[in-house]
């Protein structure tokens, strides 16, 4: 456990901040930390590395989400990590990237990459409301196309992400489809991307915490996804029983992927 | 070259998945089994739903250790019912599963054993060393007496379901209590469970764990269990499982020559993966070739005069 100082705190939007750290953490997009504010507890957050600064965003939730929420610049949260494989580039050249909600931070980290890569690529950015699209305008600095929706109209399309990835793959054809987003949206998105032949790579969110493969917490059918993901292939998802449909509480006990979330809004 | 008899269990190889070391879901035994173990062992069991405790609940330590007090999260044996169906695929494989189970009072024990032998796991292994949990003395390996009563009591209703118990090496009567569970009708012991433990955080001037103290296992706990094992096996009968930083084929041996008739492996898997299984048994067939050992039975023991 390393202990990290905060350097700048900046509020997205009402419930929503990035903190980035004094020191550069080097890691491969995707992949996550565990997060511990002393006394409070600890969890796993994507790690946002963007121009040559390390980032965690986060959105205010239950109680951890407060602690962190009331730091500032010079305080310290400790760090575990990197973990887990991050997404895969290689040999894509022309590439899809969706985010929905908070789901689009891995993604601005992959962003960068495949653009040092000069890979081509679309990004499709979709949020409940237009004051919750994060990192909006950096993403319209970014040449190629930029696809907005918001669940009520306020900022691009009006509709959700899954609608508008409808139009774009009957358009367009990538090599990758990288999704991070509510699972009930990656889900239809995989389905989507499986008709259409379209490869893809999905990370998921499950309550974990050892973060190096050894407690079980975070199965997904035989997957360990604190090692084996947090990303997952389309391909290894098919004949999931478990993705976009149940996971494990922290007893352990099998639920519902509804109750799952119920329980990790407290 | 490998295979061998534990408790009347056919086992391909001499090694097991440690106890709480994945096993919450059973298709993480499954995989465990399809990538080498020769057996595997669940999560503990108890009798009542329990989230255990807040992170960090497991963390490195230095040399590859790990410190953890995850506190016996459970979904509590009525919620269990799902994964003890799907287990029974291993039957097929062919690789046994041993049942873990805990309890906060010896009647509790009771009461968990009596559900697990309604699906007839291979053996069922007792958690009685677990040190991460708030109650007092859940350590109850510590004390001959209550070890051999939660043992006999279990024994009561687990038929021909072997039993093994799981010591700590946190007590001075390590042998004693390793006595009384053989005489209460223990078919073996495990050696054993984590080593309590501490890590501090010095800039954030905390323990690391949520739960402040933990059990420490891995490489450092290797020569603590291996000394238990050695002692076990000159005053017991019955066959030992020695576990505790077993991390290649080396290890395994090492412990087998201490008396172990099998192993467990569990933190290793942070570093080597599932795969783990698979390559200790080679690195153990290797040794086994250039050392002129035909089969598991030329090294039980052989570290003793």
């Amino acid at each position: 456990m390393q202990m990290h100082e905060i350097e700048k705190v900046v509020e997205e939007y009402r419930g929503n901040k990035t903190f980035y750290l004094k020191e550069y953490i080097g890691c491969v997009p995707g992949q996550f930390a565990m997060v511990w504010l002393p006394g409070v507890d600890e969890k796993p957050f994507s790690i946002m590395n963007w121009k040559g600064k390390t980032a965690i965003n986060v959105e205010v939730k239950g109680k951890w989400s407060k602690a962190i929420y009331a730091l500032k610049k010079g305080d310290k949260i400790g760090l575990r990590g990197p973990f887990g494989n991050g997404f895969d580039t290689k040999d894509v050249k022309r590439a899809l990237l969706v985010g929905g909600g908070v789901g689009a931070v891995p993604l601005i980290p992959l962003l960068e990459k495949l653009k040092n890569k000069k890979a081509k690529i679309d990004f499709l950015l979709a949020a409940r409301t237009k004051e919750r699209l994060l990192f909006v305008n950096e993403l319209k600095k970014v040449d190629d196309k930029l696809y907005i929706t918001t669940d009520d109209g306020s900022a691009g399309k009006k509709g959700f992400a899954t609608d508008m990835l409808k139009e774009i793959l009957a358009k367009s054809r990538y090599d990758m489809v990288y999704v991070c987003g509510p699972e009930v949206m990656m889900q239809k998105v995989h389905e989507m991307c499986t008709a259409k032949k379209a490869a893809s790579q999905l990370s998921l969110e499950r309550y974990m915490k050892c973060g190096f493969g050894v407690c079980g917490e975070c199965m997904v059918d035989d997957k360990i996804l604190c090692v084996d993901g947090p990303v997952l292939t389309g391909k290894e998802l098919e004949k999931s029983k478990e993705f976009g449909k149940s996971a494990y509480l922290k007893s352990g006990k099998r639920v519902q992927l509804r109750e799952f979330y119920a329980w990790r809004q407290k | 070259m490998l295979s061998t008899t534990f408790l009347g269990m056919k086992m391909k190889n001499p090694t097991r998945l440690a106890s709480g070391i994945l096993g919450v879901n059973a298709a993480s035994l499954i995989r465990v089994a399809k990538e080498g173990a020769g057996a595997v062992t669940m999560k503990s069991v108890g009798p009542r739903e329990r989230e255990g405790h807040k992170n960090p609940t497991v963390i490195d330590l230095e040399n590859g250790s790990m410190l953890n007090a995850v506190g016996l999260p459970t979904p509590g044996y009525n919620n269990m019912g799902e994964e003890m169906e799907e287990l029974q695929v291993l039957k097929k494989m062919g690789v046994p599963l041993i049942g873990s189970l805990y309890g906060t009072v010896a009647a509790e024990f009771r009461e968990v054993a009596e559900w697990m032998a309604l699906y007839k796991p291979d053996a069922v292994e007792l958690d009685i060393s677990c040190p991460n949990a708030e109650w007092n003395g859940t350590q109850f390996a510590c004390d001959p007496r209550v070890s051999s009563k939660i043992v006999s009591d279990v024994k009561e209703v687990m038929g021909k379901i072997p039993v093994i118990a799981k010591l700590t090496p946190q007590t001075h009567l390590v042998v004693e209590v390793g006595v009384a569970c053989e005489e209460a009708g223990a078919d073996a012991i495990c050696m054993g469970n984590t080593m309590p433990a501490m890590s501090i955080n010095i800039e954030a001037k905390r323990p690391v764990l949520a739960n402040k103290k933990g059990g420490m296992s891995g490489p450092a706990l290797k020569p603590i269990n291996m000394k238990c094992v050695y002692e076990l096996y000159e005053d017991l009968d019955i066959p030992i499982i020695g576990e505790g930083g077993v991390s290649s084929g080396r290890d395994a041996i090492e412990y087998m020559q201490a008396g172990a008739a099998i192993v467990g492996i569990g933190t290793a898997v942070r570093w080597r993966g599932t795969s783990v299984f698979r390559e200790v048994c080679e690195e153990m067939e290797n040794w086994m070739k250039e050392n002129g050992c035909k089969k598991v039975s030329d090294i039980v023991g052989a570290g003793h005069e």
